[in-house]
């Protein structure tokens, strides 16, 4: 039996800085994971991929990720797309730099 | 220090150029990802979780002051103020941002440095015993040897696209600092019967997914013969190599799956065909690269203040106890200044850091510094009269801490904090075991020990050489760390065992803590290091004291 399957955002890497980002429901970028679409069906979850990846000027290696749904917006499931969330743990650079001011 | 010839000067320019170019086309859509992702990589440029990496090479680990000064201006101007060496002697900016690459290159540039085959398919970085030009029990400097690879194998048009990546390490001394049985090809210098210097060829070493300790393919080569020798074990690598399975490419899987003696028989057959195209012109250039690597004018001057300050100072002494490593010149030291400050990211320094290393280069170290890889910033060349000044002078910018070889000299790749390839952190877990041990002040007691962390499989973190080796992997969405034991990356090379499960995150400082206190029990007395320990008694008492619930059972 075919997995079933589970939600997902798009997300990519900004071409120019490198920043974590996601396809929002507008088709626009958004650099916070609570903004991206979240995705619930496995066709249209391969439409939003080839719309991301369509964006060659915009974004670097767009993939989709296991998310699910929170309070305020799509939440990652996996510890590492938590920390593509955040930044890195040894200094507060990356989103985490901007986030807590 | 080698200083750049016109063709190499107009050679790096040429290529910053072009990559500026590149860069402009890939922004302004001329070149699609796919298109600009292998020219980037040629010149060190990754994508990494949070934001681009540049990877640029410090060619055997060496830098002069200047050079080390412009790092510190690049990580200020384009980064954020700091850098993270690695363990191939490498320096990684990890905020770049891709239109500014282009200046951080032409920056390199201007002090002869480049980040050409930090990465791709190619001979990357050829990397050197850190203390070379200066160790007591070196035989001859190996960086001039080094310089003529770089030379050799840079833009190497045959060596372009090899099956995978390949890396070179040599070293000068028999005690071997500079992993050579873990490389792709390790070169170490050895006397022949007559005296004269050549090299033990080793091939076939390897960290990552199948670990393997390299083999030696010639005991004895003539210093003359090394370039076509080379030339020889990479072109036979590059048609014997596997291009079907990445993970079965590199050079230790074609050795071990052909066998040594038929790789052999290989390399010397083709050998005989590459040595006679060899006609003399690459050790004409070693010559003139020897000179450029003079040992500096040492002076002769008393060492009575090192001797009073090791009296009157018990700060100092510590630290010229852990810190310092014999000089073959009389009155001089080979000073290691740490980048493990308790807490702190191993290997990463900070501009005003660099900066503070370059002047005291400058001051006290005849202008040189070294990179080790263990992540290391080594001044090479200090006499000792001045040790207590550079000291002081040390102590005020972090970078005094007196632990090199301890517990908390932990190699650590950047993990999953930085690399896309990585499966769990290493980072945090170097944090957390150096501030423990510093805070139940067992750090001193436990003495000689070599920790090294890994993210992934790929082992940057050289785990498997490390006398306690830990390997983050991802155990179904939860990090887990593997904990090996009795590796040794010295000239005893040894791949460490796995002794049981792995580990949850916060469970791996009180494993390593069980492991050390019962070394403590163990040991003979003082003397006997950790690794001394194990391998006298075996894996048996350290795996109880990981898994004390399971001896319990077992006992029962």
């Amino acid at each position: 039996m075919a997995r079933q399957f589970t939600p997902k955002v798009v997300t990519a890497n900004a071409l120019l800085e490198g920043d974590v980002v996601y396809l929002t429901a507008d088709n626009s970028w958004s650099r916070h994971h609570h903004e991206a679409e979240l995705i619930e069906d496995e066709a249209h979850a391969q439409l939003r991929l080839l719309k991301g990846e369509s964006q060659k000027q915009t974004v670097v290696g767009v993939y989709l990720a296991d998310a699910k749904a929170g309070p305020n917006g799509p939440e990652p499931t996996h510890f590492r797309e938590a920390f593509r969330t955040r930044g890195p743990s040894n200094y507060l650079h990356g989103k985490q730099e901007y986030s807590n001011v | 220090m080698y200083k750049y010839a016109d063709f190499d000067e107009v050679f790096v320019r040429a290529r910053a150029a072009q990559f500026r170019g590149q860069v402009e086309r890939r922004i302004n859509g001329s070149l699609t990802e796919d298109e600009f992702r292998p020219l980037r990589l040629m010149n060190g440029l990754y994508l990494q979780l949070h934001a681009y990496m540049l990877r640029v090479a410090i060619p055997y680990g060496t830098l002069s002051a200047d050079q080390m000064r412009q790092l510190a201006m690049i990580a200020d101007r384009w980064d954020k103020g700091y850098g993270h060496f690695t363990t191939r002697q490498n320096i990684q900016y990890n905020w770049p941002k891709l239109p500014d690459v282009p200046d951080m290159i032409d920056a390199l540039a201007d002090v002869q440095m480049h980040a050409i085959q930090t990465s791709g398919n190619t001979i990357r970085n050829v990397t050197a015993d850190h203390f070379a030009g200066a160790a007591a029990d070196e035989i001859e400097d190996p960086r001039p040897v080094a310089e003529l690879i770089r030379q050799w194998s840079t833009d190497h048009p045959e060596f372009q696209f090899l099956p995978r990546k390949f890396k070179i390490a040599i070293t000068g001394s028999p005690n071997d600092r500079a992993v050579t049985r873990a490389h792709d090809i390790g070169l170490r210098m050895v006397r022949g019967g007559s005296g004269a210097i050549g090299f033990e060829v080793i091939v076939g070493g390897g960290l990552g997914r199948t670990p393997m300790v390299g083999q030696v393919i010639r005991p004895f080569l003539k210093k003359e013969d090394l370039l076509p020798y080379l030339e020889a074990i990479v072109s036979v690598y590059n048609l014997m190599g596997r291009r079907d399975n990445k993970y079965k490419a590199r050079i230790k899987i074609t050795v071990f799956e052909n066998g040594i003696e038929a790789f052999r028989a290989a390399v010397e057959e083709r050998f005989k065909a590459v040595r006679a195209e060899f006609s003399g012109v690459d050790q004409e250039m070693l010559k003139g690269i020897e000179a450029q690597f003079a040992p500096p004018a040492f002076r002769i001057a008393p060492e009575d203040g090192y001797t009073a300050a090791r009296k009157a100072d018990p700060v100092f002494r510590a630290w010229a106890d852990t810190n310092l490593s014999a000089h073959r010149a009389p009155g001089y030291a080979i000073v290691t200044v740490s980048l493990k400050a308790h807490g702190d990211t191993p290997g990463d320094a900070t501009s005003s850091q660099m900066r503070l290393l370059a002047d005291l280069a400058d001051r006290y170290g005849h202008g040189e510094l070294r990179i080790s890889h263990e992540q290391n910033v080594i001044l090479p060349h200090v006499h000792k009269s001045d040790l207590p000044m550079l000291h002081a002078a040390l102590k005020g910018n972090g970078l005094a801490t007196a632990n090199v070889g301890l517990v908390s000299d932990i190699i650590a790749c950047p993990g999953m904090d930085y690399c896309a390839l990585a499966t769990a952190r290493s980072i945090p877990v170097a944090q957390e075991i150096a501030t423990h041990f510093q805070s139940i002040g067992l750090e001193q007691a436990i003495g000689q020990l070599k920790i090294k962390i890994s993210g992934c499989i790929n082992a940057c973190g050289h785990h498997h050489v490390g006398h306690i080796g830990i390997l983050g992997l991802d155990r179904a969405g939860v990090e887990n760390y593997q904990i090996t034991l009795g590796g040794d990356h010295t000239e005893k090379a040894t791949i460490g065992d796995k002794v049981g499960p792995g580990f949850a995150y916060d469970q791996v400082v009180p494993a390593i803590e069980r492991l050390l206190r019962a070394y403590l029990a163990v040991r003979l007395d003082q003397s006997e290091t950790f690794i001394e320990a194990f391998r006298r008694l075996g894996p048996a008492p350290f795996k109880v004291a990981l898994y004390p619930e399971e001896a319990a059972r077992d006992a029962a």
